[in-house]
């Protein structure tokens, strides 16, 4: 493979693969010290019938609808988890277990149902995420990195997630004091007069916003992994939130560069016919970076 | 709409075709089963683990089938439901250690689950990579996929669930005991980690048994959703359980006759609505047991 | 001008009433014990005048409402229900009291960390300043959340039984600390359970079962008479 095809095949969706991991990675971090790790795995569940929705509504993979249906219903699984513990008074656990299911099952159900399946969107692409057709046609030249009208070419994923990354990176900077008295202590949080509820209704919303970018472009195995396993990892390595953060983000870029690499030319270098999923992939080196923390760890 | 009604009833009666009649039967047997081990399941706190464990089991799918292609064997289900048994136990064994460290026990299911199911899509992938010219049909076991159900595979789940209810009735006493009062139960002298370990076994039966009916995503729904229902009903653990067997059986039941007759249905998320909607009902019905 | 003024205070628990109608007031420039039977609302009377759980009644902090206020006003949990395996170290806990003045994007100085030393020094705990949190024992845990209360430099302090559970060592330097306070002109407020220790910690102490009974200082309104009333006739050990 030439370094031409690599900037035209492998280069976008590494890049995408990048930065939506670096963009669950980071507000994982919150959910993980708020022991509201599973609510990653939910989140990303739900959203499916709220893409779904927003696909049928405008007949096509229209960025904004499916971004509104997402936020839409991943408000009503907030509503229906929170009608489930307060009026039935079930289990935390049992009301997440039983809403995500639920709208997951609903995901699937429209997606078979509507024939979306046949342009753009199907269960199989949920699941997996499309990470390897996410490529730029149109660099067939070295000069196309500094075409304006061949940079628009690029796969519109890559924009999204990049913007979703700067916008949740701003946020942890410019609210990264609040957020860390409201982690740690949210009875002193609110003695300070902090917007606890805001602030915490914030977390779930950064976490959400990292998800539905992500969902669309990687699929949810890599949004569930990518918003547990680094922070996860990186808990067991440090005792300061700082370094944790900083440490997390590592270890989603190490993922995601090396699972990546992994999926695309593991199979190549073993003689094996074909590439493997590289959103797979992604989770599996997540996971075994998590695995070696912990035997590190050891306590 | 309306002249759905006849294929419907005719479905739901065991009148639309052998095949049909076959997944109804085991839909039905599942929800029973997943419903009685699910109300121990929920009351012992460990719902979502079953989530991991059911994740945890593509791998094995994967590898089983691996193992078979490379030692010539046909794909048959008892060897993939071994080798997804075997990599659930693992993955088990994971959220165990995982739990133990400062991450906590959500965040340890949570890093097992996608895990594990990223190793196994990767394997998946990799299957379909190598063009065996057998079928592998692997993806069916994601979300169910009764269409290629035969009559063995229904004997599979009906004799499975049989002996996985057998075992509930043998263990009701210790596993009520523990989910009430761990501590007691400990004092008493029970085993309280061997008889969470066996809770975990006959869970993980239930998601194997579920594997081809609603898929190792949705498994999770028909253990905790009818036990969480039947819970609004009764405060008696027998009475709970039977309830949520019922709940389970009959959503399998219906949800398996409405895509009998409305083939574009995907039975698993059929079935699994169905017991949300029992759940979401019976909300204002029991308003007045609560208060 | 009291330090805390409330009047009408109700909190429902449930179906149980936690506070019924109490209305009181802390003096400022003293130290006050908040005392009665279990049960008796003392924790929860803190809780509700700050607004950490639904109450109705008028609450004003230095006659103003606590929006205005809360720079002048701190709070220490009874034990704090923190994760004590959280990544902070004890220096970021008490740099956590600086919150007010530093806002969100503040720079941390040199000086701002001085003072979170000084009143780690001031409880005893400034040689533990960069252990994390949860390594610490919980009479020492305790100092620390004290420290951290120092640091917001306020004018009222509310403790929430702040000797429970911890050890001589930690009980008397929390009391050094919190005389030292009302030394330089600030106000006290502690939950108290030991009345043995009532009129050697404190100046003035406020009765509370539901309602508040009686507050003044320590040695009129401390008599044996309004406790034996206070606890119903089943009056606790007095030394």
């Amino acid at each position: 493979m030439s370094a031409l095809d690599f900037l035209a095949f492998s280069a976008p969706p590494m890049l995408i693969a990048l930065l939506a991991a670096l963009a669950c990675a980071l507000p994982g971090n919150f959910l993980l010290l708020r022991r509201q790790a599973l609510l990653g795995d939910a989140i990303s569940h739900v959203v499916l019938p709220g893409i779904v929705l927003g696909f049928l509504l405008t007949g096509g993979a229209s960025t904004p609808a499916m971004m509104a249906g997402a936020a839409l219903a991943a408000l009503a699984a907030a509503a229906l988890i929170e009608l489930l513990q307060r009026s039935a008074r079930l289990d935390p656990g049992v009301a997440m277990g039983a809403t995500f299911t639920a709208m997951f099952a609903l995901g699937v159900l429209a997606l078979e149902l509507s024939g979306a399946g046949a342009v753009h969107l199907d269960v199989e692409h949920a699941l997996y995420g499309n990470l390897e057709s996410l490529i730029w046609f149109d660099a067939t030249d070295w000069s196309a990195l500094i075409t304006p009208a061949t940079l628009a070419t690029l796969p519109p994923e890559l924009f999204r997630m990049a913007a979703t990354l700067a916008l949740l990176a701003a946020l942890c900077w410019l609210f990264w004091r609040p957020l860390v008295i409201l982690t740690f202590d949210e009875g002193f949080a609110r003695s300070l007069g902090l917007p606890v509820r805001l602030l915490s209704a914030g977390i779930v919303a950064a976490a959400t916003l990292a998800a539905v970018a992500a969902f669309a472009a990687v699929g949810s195995i890599l949004t569930i992994a990518m918003l547990i396993c680094p922070p996860a990892a990186a808990r067991l390595c440090t005792h300061r939130l700082g370094p944790q953060v900083a440490l997390s983000l590592v270890f989603a870029a190490a993922s995601a560069l090396i699972g990546y690499v992994l999926g695309g030319y593991g199979p190549l270098w073993l003689g094996l016919p074909a590439s493997v999923s590289a959103a797979g992939m992604i989770a599996t080196t997540s996971g075994l970076i998590l695995a070696t923390a912990a035997l590190w760890h050891k306590r | 709409m309306n002249s759905l009604w006849p294929e419907i009833w005719a479905a739901l009666t065991l009148r639309a075709g052998p095949n049909a009649a076959l997944v109804c039967l085991g839909a039905a047997a599942l929800g029973l089963v997943a419903g009685v081990v699910g109300s121990f399941l929920t009351l012992r706190k460990r719902a979502l683990m079953s989530d991991a464990l059911a994740h945890a089991t593509l791998p094995g799918v994967g590898l089983a089938f691996l193992a078979s292609l490379a030692l010539g064997l046909p794909r048959s289900l008892p060897v993939l439901m071994l080798g997804a048994a075997l990599s659930a136990l693992a993955g088990l064994w994971a959220v165990q250690r995982l739990a133990r460290t400062r991450i906590g026990q959500d965040a340890a299911i949570g890093a097992v689950l996608s895990t594990f199911y990223g190793a196994g899509v990767v394997i998946l992938t990799l299957i379909q990579g190598l063009r065996t010219g057998q079928q592998a049909g692997l993806e069916g076991f994601l979300l169910g996929a009764t269409a290629g159900m035969l009559r063995a595979d229904v004997g599979v789940i009906v004799i499975g669930g049989a002996l996985v209810l057998l075992a509930i009735w043998a263990l009701h006493r210790p596993l009520a005991l523990i989910a009430f009062d761990e501590g007691a139960a400990h004092v008493m002298g029970l085993n309280v980690p061997r008889f969470d370990a066996a809770l975990m076994a006959l869970v993980l039966g239930v998601v194997l048994l579920g594997l081809q009916v609603v898929g190792l995503i949705l498994i999770v729904a028909l253990l905790i959703t009818p036990a969480a229902t039947a819970r609004l009903w009764t405060h008696r653990l027998g009475t709970m359980a039977l309830l949520a067997g019922a709940i389970g059986a009959v959503a399998g039941w219906v949800g398996a006759s409405l895509s009998a007759a409305l083939p574009d249905l995907p039975t698993g998320p059929v079935i699994v609505l169905l017991t949300f909607a029992a759940l979401l009902i019976s909300i204002p019905l029991t308003k007045g047991r609560r208060a | 001008m009291k330090a805390v003024e409330f009047q009408g205070l109700e909190v429902q628990y449930g179906d149980m009433p936690a506070l019924r109608d109490a209305s009181g007031s802390f003096e400022t420039a003293a130290m006050t014990a908040i005392v009665g039977p279990n049960g008796a609302g003392k924790s929860t009377l803190l809780k509700a005048a700050l607004g950490l759980i639904p109450s109705t009644g008028r609450v004003a902090f230095f006659g103003k409402p606590l929006a205005e206020m809360r720079a002048r006003v701190a709070y220490v949990p009874q034990r704090a229900s923190v994760d004590w395996d959280f990544p902070v170290r004890v220096i970021d806990v008490v740099v956590q009291g600086l919150y007010r003045e530093l806002g969100l994007l503040g720079r941390l100085r040199l000086s701002h960390r001085r003072r979170a030393l000084d009143c780690l020094e001031r409880v005893g705990m400034a040689d533990y300043a960069s252990r994390q949190i949860g390594a610490l024992s919980g009479g020492q845990q305790q100092r620390v959340f004290l420290a951290r209360a120092l640091a917001q430099n306020a004018d009222l302090y509310l403790l929430d039984e702040p000797f429970a559970g911890v050890d001589a060592a930690t009980e008397s330097a929390i009391i050094a600390v919190l005389k030292s306070l009302r030394d330089q002109g600030r106000s006290v407020v502690a939950v108290h359970h030991d009345l043995a220790t009532v009129p050697a910690y404190f100046d003035r102490v406020l009765l509370l079962n539901r309602h508040v009974q009686a507050e003044g200082p320590v040695a009129e309104t401390f008599t044996p008479e309004a406790l034996a009333r206070l606890y119903g006739g089943l009056l606790p050990q007095l030394s």
